[in-house]
């Protein structure tokens, strides 16, 4: 219920900020980042920080969900075409990552981060070389549906699914593959198969995330999703810390302010970002949350601690 | 009745023939211990067992409700899943995982809702969750356990890690457990402790039960028959009596003598 509240909150508060123009058009499209990189993140962690699977080929399944949407949508330029547009992207972006999985999740550590490089490499490639695709110009126009209402519904979804799922039987199967390979099977997990089911749902929801993408930047070409793109996503979730969802949350909101606000230095915005990234990994090597989680209760609990530090002063 | 028929098992490694031509039997709720010096093989065999290696040769059966389940070439979770269980040598516990989440982890396979359900957090979820952790409650209260559930497995003592890796075994609900020296590193009291655990866990779940130990008063103390490997080969089999007697294995823990001195 609180959790509820909390959400209805958020929404409502940052709506009213859209609608009073309190925030810019600049600042949505720094918000549409946040939302979009969240969703990212959120998935990834779920591949690399509670499978401990390392994939380096997020932004490949991203650049399927952009690519089935923008084609849906600019035949069908209606909100029922939008849907479809989503839901489509993130089931093709599924089927590559089941695909894609079923023969490279029986490598483990450097080998899948390799041979996931690999994979977006070759969508990417693709998409350059596809007629259909507009090539390496890529597709423009593209209808923009996106706003923060819907970026909102499936911001929220991705992260109550995914967190729900690693709280259950099969979460935690994903989590025991992680901890000890060889104790998880000897348990009676089905390794393959619980590594394959964190992929393909991390794949949907990578292709939700490019599907938005392409819905509300206007313009999508096979660059914006290759390999820098991948390690951007990547950055977010080890700096969130592996294995907590809200580190992701808070990492991909900070590193989008931090990106946001260099802005006005344009000459030395990458030097300053890298060293921002060096300094939180020198202190909170582990992440900013280590695997640990925000919750309501947290807040709760700092709350009455200041209260009765409080009351003895 | 037999439960577990190993026959012939062999596994080289390039030139080394860790097991060769290994047979055992073991009969339904018997406690029988393999025994034999460092390096004879012993973990090797379990390794076999479990689906960790594949044999090159031979066969191991399961015997379950009258049914014969070919074990060698399954994966070890198929194996598992078929109802035979192991610790390890050296713990293999989740370590950053809870108490109560190891064992919930090896309780998987009673799980039947689907994934759905597991987004949503559905009925049939909290229902079958609910069951879950009351079954590991009631699994951990035999090792006493249960009051340290939400502690991290790291952060037990050692003996006590020990006993959760039997506990996580056990809640896989299997028909054999293999247990990998289960009082290695334990004291005199410690080891007093497994030995009752062992025991009375083999009466409440009707279990047989396969033991790898160096703790010669354990084995010879609890095990009803006792299979000695040496150079990957069974080289003596019998009862506690008969093995403490047999000259060729004390042969393979001594020495042979030498007959011109």
């Amino acid at each position: 219920m609180k959790k509820l509240i909390a959400l209805g909150l958020t929404y409502a508060v940052i709506q009213i900020l859209i609608m009073t123009n309190l925030i810019s058009d600049y600042l949505q499209a720094t918000l549409v980042t946040i939302c979009i990189n969240i969703i990212l993140a959120v998935s990834l962690n779920l591949i690399t920080g509670f499978t401990g699977q390392f994939s380096l080929g997020h932004a490949g399944f991203m650049s399927i969900g952009a690519y089935v949407c923008a084609f849906i949508t600019l035949r069908n330029p209606t909100i029922f075409g939008f849907l479809i547009g989503v839901f489509a992207g993130a089931l093709a972006a599924a089927l590559m990552g089941f695909l894609v999985g079923l023969p490279t999740l029986r490598l483990r550590g450097d080998y899948l981060a390799i041979a996931t490089l690999g994979m977006s490499e070759i969508i990417r490639i693709i998409f350059i070389n596809l007629e259909i695709t507009n090539g390496a110009a890529g597709l423009n126009g593209i209808p923009q549906f996106v706003n923060w209402t819907w970026l909102f519904i499936f911001m929220t979804a991705t992260i109550l699914g995914i967190s729900n799922f690693i709280k259950s039987s099969h979460g935690r199967a994903c989590i025991s593959i992680r901890e000890d390979e060889i104790a998880a099977e000897a348990m009676g997990i089905n390794t393959i198969k619980y590594k394959v089911v964190a992929f393909v749902i991390g794949s949907f929801c990578a292709g939700i995330a490019g599907a938005l993408y392409a819905s509300y930047f206007y313009y999508i070409k096979p660059d914006l999703f290759g390999f820098l793109k991948s390690v951007d996503i990547l950055v977010i979730v080890v700096l969130g810390g592996l294995g907590s969802i809200s580190g992701s949350i808070l990492a991909a909101i900070l590193l989008a302010l931090i990106s946001t606000y260099l802005q006005s230095f344009p000459e030395i915005r990458m030097i300053l970002y890298a060293a921002a990234l060096i300094a939180i990994m020198i202190f909170r090597p582990q992440g900013l949350m280590g695997s640990r989680e925000l919750s309501l209760e947290l807040f709760g609990k700092l709350g009455d601690s200041l209260k009765s530090k409080k009351g003895r002063v | 009745m037999t439960i577990l028929d190993v026959n012939k098992v062999t596994k080289s490694f390039g030139g080394l023939t860790a097991v060769a031509k290994a047979s055992l039997k073991l009969e339904k709720g018997e406690l029988v211990g393999l025994i034999g010096p460092n390096g004879a093989g012993k973990t090797t065999l379990f390794n076999l067992l479990t689906g960790i290696y594949t044999p090159d040769s031979g066969t191991i059966s399961l015997y379950k409700d009258g049914e014969e389940i070919a074990l060698q070439g399954l994966r070890p979770n198929k194996i598992c899943s078929a109802g035979l269980a192991r610790t390890f040598q050296n713990i293999r516990l989740f370590k950053d995982l809870t108490v109560l989440e190891n064992v919930l982890i090896a309780m998987h396979k009673n799980i039947k809702y689907g994934f759905v359900p597991s987004f949503l957090h559905l009925p049939s979820y909290r229902k079958q969750e609910e069951k879950l952790v009351e079954d590991s409650i009631e699994l951990l209260k035999i090792f006493n356990l249960d009051d340290k559930k939400d502690e991290l497995a790291k952060n037990l003592p050692y003996g006590e890690q020990r006993h959760l890796e039997i506990a996580r075994a056990l809640a896989t609900n299997p028909k054999v457990l293999l247990l990998d020296e289960p009082a290695a590193g334990m004291n005199p009291a410690e080891t007093a402790d497994l030995t009752r655990i062992i025991k009375e866990i083999r009466q409440k779940f009707d279990l047989t039960i396969l033991l790898i130990e160096h703790d010669m008063s354990l084995v010879m103390s609890i095990c009803e028959r006792i299979y000695v490997l040496d150079y990957g080969m069974v080289i003596a089999s019998g009862t506690p009596e008969e093995i403490r007697s047999n000259k060729r294995v004390i042969e393979a823990y001594l020495g042979e003598e030498v007959n011109n001195a």
